[in-house]
């Protein structure tokens, strides 16, 4: 069985403050394998039910009807808590509200102190996910004095001290700026290729998506596409009509396409892009 | 600007005061205002003072430091010299003025009880100059474990006090985008009577509640994700182990201690 | 005339403290009625520090600044007035809504101008209008909103306030791709019919290069450049050297360029990249 494995998922909010109470259907079913090691990116507007169906990997959100299984161990079971947490790390989007201490190195002690790991383990796994993520020198500072790349890679290593199988990062680079969002990025594809971390990311940035292995489109609570980038981006009308959008490079191909060219509209890289521009431009 | 506020006032160094246990260093700190008390006339108190000078000056925080953790209290400090000066009419009198009687009991109580003060608020300061907020928290911690046993939750209210320290500067650089924000706006909090100006700040603590609520519940969350499920079972990265310099830091004040009983015996 | 001038405008923060930094070394700056600008530089980089002078929230340390003529801080009784001039929207601006009602928050700030309830009426309405609030949403607590629609209603709050000068800091930052368009796309509305200066930070050169005529440039606290947003992104070498990312589609036309195809101008627009290279191909 897949690592994480979705099936019939559905969730709600209820509105306790309205009269009658309002339900809100976020979920409505959804079917999702992800396996071992895959980078997969999720993506859908504000309010499509993408950080509801995150929440619910990690047993933060209970499903209502269909199950979640992580590893083979349901979230629905109380006991199986803390292994699918220890399983699944999770990150936010605002680096500040996911900084419990006051140092650096502190913080990323935290989970591990949670679990009640032996001392001079936990100061291994610190030093370690520090270095992983490239945070050492900055292990005594003060969390607020950091940037926002710098605290989001400070909640990523507090999250890969527990040596977890998969993270989920959930609009990681959201309240980044370039240089934050590409540091970020950076550590998260390094997760992934070097250390077989298996990655779900949450983003509003295409550019983000088409970097991962497989992309994931939800829309009103339904899981619509699920395939690799390419075949993704080239549906350009398509994510424009659902409030998405496309690489840049991955617009131009496809207007050319359109325009009758020998192109093919699945490019979603800068480096593709110009090779195929020049083939184009250059051909006799 | 109030982001520039230092958060509690360590002021970091690495003399040996510094590096004493913070649990060591609140017990000692305990022991030192006993000994305050302990003495009962100026031979006493000036073993209390030597004390003090010395660990200041051992200490290396700038006297500047020192004076600013006075001031606050300079108005309690000028009181009590003023109740003792007027109403000990023991001794024999010095001015003689109307209702008012100085004696020179009075003048000696004063002085007495002034410099005791000082003393107090130097060693004090000295505590929170020296340790960090988090160590001092994780010293209280450790330090009320014991009772655990009759259900205080001391695990939990540590956190809270590690929490709060985490989220002051947070909140601090909210507060003034939040008042930018709102002077931008147009609202004008310089100008007016008092009601008008508390008035004035509605716009600012309702934001301002709003995010502290929105915080909690995004820590609260992030918490749990990295299975904080409270005290239980919990370990430490950090191990507290008494070095020798907390032998020497101990040795160092039962000697004056001691002084001070000896000088109490022969007074 | 120039609506914003600054004459060696320099701004220090902490002097005297061990935190000392100038945030603004010695800008001088002409900003023409009518404009809209873009303001980019990375973070720390004194452009936030810089439009907090143009509507007296900051004193300089040394320098001028004029607003319409006027030189701030001459007499503090007349800042309240140039603050009306000068509507500054701060990052995440729905953080400050705080009244009961949409409508009684957009009045804040016309209020605070002392305006009759006619004119407070009018203006509300009209920028409701302008930021796509209907009436109904009017009534509501701004706290029931979704976030894209808070964003709005704190936008509109200074709008309201009818200001010569709007300036806006990061005003789409956190939206999907979507309500990022929306956002800014309301932006230029405001600026083409009212013919009001607009100053809008962004890290995302994608936005500016859409949306901007002219582009003000800050680095390490100096003004690097203030020009015409074809000569600025000319330069698109230097920006990147800073730890500026260009447009995805700028990179690409460099590097096609480099690698011998020939294009007289700039790139920095799918847009016009496309009209680019329609004649290119035609051309063959």
């Amino acid at each position: 069985m897949s690592f994480i494995h979705i099936k019939g998922l559905e969730f709600s909010y209820v509105n306790e403050f309205e009269e009658p109470p309002v339900k809100n259907t976020v979920l409505k079913g959804i079917d999702l394998d992800i396996e071992k090691g895959e980078f997969v990116a999720v993506l859908g507007h504000n309010g499509s039910g993408k950080s509801t169906l995150a929440k619910c990997i990690n047993a933060i959100n209970l499903p209502e009807k269909g199950e979640v299984l992580v590893d083979g161990l349901d979230t629905i079971n109380e006991e199986n808590l803390l292994p699918i947490r220890k399983r699944v790390g999770m990150v936010f989007q605002n680096p500040d509200n996911q900084i419990v201490a006051t140092i650096v190195e502190e913080d990323v002690a935290f989970a591990l102190e949670n679990l009640g790991v032996e001392p001079t383990e936990i100061r291994r796994r610190v030093d370690e996910a520090l270095k992983t993520v490239g945070m050492y020198e900055y292990r005594m500072h003060a969390p607020h004095k950091l940037s926002g790349g710098q605290k989001q890679r400070v909640a990523i290593a507090g999250v890969i001290a527990m040596q977890p199988e998969c993270i989920v990062l959930d609009e990681p680079t959201a309240m980044l700026d370039p240089k934050g969002r590409s540091e970020v990025m950076k550590t998260i594809k390094m997760l992934n290729k070097e250390k077989g971390v298996t990655i779900v990311l949450i983003t509003h940035y295409m550019e983000e998506a088409a970097q991962a292995d497989r992309v994931v489109v939800i829309d009103g609570g339904e899981k619509i596409m699920d395939n690799v980038p390419q075949k993704i981006f080239s549906q350009v009308s398509v994510m424009r009509n659902l409030g998405l959008d496309v690489p840049q490079v991955t617009e131009i191909a496809d207007f050319l396409k359109n325009s009758g060219y020998d192109i093919s509209n699945e490019i979603i890289t800068e480096d593709e892009c110009v090779d195929a521009l020049y083939a184009l431009l250059t051909k006799k | 600007m109030i982001k520039d506020m230092t958060i509690g006032q360590y002021f970091p160094g690495k003399s040996p005061v510094h590096r004493l246990d913070a649990r060591l260093k609140i017990l000692l700190t305990i022991a030192f205002i006993v000994m305050l008390f302990v003495a009962d006339d100026i031979k006493g108190l000036g073993v209390g003072i030597a004390f003090t000078f010395i660990t200041f000056i051992i200490s290396r925080i700038p006297l500047k430091m020192m004076f600013k953790s006075i001031r606050p209290i300079l108005i309690i400090i000028i009181i009590t010299a003023m109740l003792n000066l007027f109403f000990v009419h023991t001794g024999t009198p010095l001015v003689e003025w109307k209702f008012i009687k100085i004696t020179d009991k009075g003048v000696e109580t004063a002085v007495f009880m002034v410099v005791r003060i000082l003393c107090l608020i130097v060693g004090t300061s000295l505590l929170t100059y020296t340790s960090s907020p988090i160590d001092l928290t994780d010293a209280i911690e450790r330090l009320l474990s014991p009772l655990k046993k009759i259900k205080v939750p001391v695990h939990e209210l540590a956190m809270m006090m590690t929490i709060a320290l985490r989220f002051i500067p947070t909140l601090l650089e909210e507060t003034d985008k939040i008042t930018s924000a709102q002077k931008a706006r147009g609202a004008d909090m310089e100008t007016g009577s008092i009601f008008k100006r508390a008035k004035a700040l509605i716009p600012i603590l309702i934001p301002l509640f709003v995010s502290s609520f929105r915080h909690a519940e995004e820590l609260a969350l992030a918490m749990e994700c990295r299975c904080y499920h409270g005290g239980e079972g919990r370990t430490r990265m950090k191990q507290l182990h008494f070095k020798l310099i907390d032998l020497w830091g101990t040795l160092y004040l039962v000697f004056f201690f001691a002084g001070v009983i000896v000088m109490n015996k022969i007074g | 005339m120039a609506i914003i001038k600054t004459e060696n405008l320099t701004y220090v923060y902490g002097d005297g403290t061990p935190f000392r930094k100038v945030a603004v070394d010695n800008v001088d700056l002409e900003i023409e009625n009518g404009e809209m600008v873009g303001v980019i530089g990375h973070t720390g980089s004194g452009k936030s520090t810089l439009i907090q002078h143009f509507n007296g929230l900051l004193k300089p340390t040394s320098g001028s600044v004029y607003i319409d003529g006027e030189r701030l801080w001459d007499d503090k009784a007349k800042l309240r007035p140039v603050r009306f001039k000068v509507g500054l929207v701060f990052q995440y601006p729905e953080y400050q809504l705080f009244e009961e009602t949409c409508y009684k928050d957009i009045a804040f700030g016309p209020k605070n101008m002392g305006l009759d309830n006619a004119e407070i009426d009018r203006r509300i309405k009209e920028t409701a209008r302008m930021v796509g609030i209907g009436a109904d949403v009017l009534d509501k607590s701004p706290f029931e909103l979704s976030g894209g629609q808070k964003r709005r209603v704190a936008i509109a709050g200074v709008m309201a306030m009818e200001p010569q000068v709007l300036i806006l800091d990061e005003p789409a930052s956190g939206l999907d791709p979507k309500g990022r368009d929306q956002i800014l796309g309301l932006i230029r509305e405001y600026h083409q019919q009212k013919k009001n200066t607009v100053l809008l930070v962004s890290h995302s050169m994608e936005d500016i290069a859409k949306h901007t005529t002219k582009i003000l440039v800050m680095n390490k606290a100096k003004l690097f450049c203030y020009d015409d947003t074809v000569k600025v992104f000319h330069r698109a070498k230097e920006l990147e050297e800073m730890g500026l990312a260009v447009p995805q589609i700028t990179r690409v036309f460099n590097r096609l360029r480099s690698m011998g195809i020939q294009f007289d101008d700039d790139v920095y627009t799918t847009k016009y990249a496309k009209e680019l290279l329609m004649r290119l191909l035609a051309d063959k």
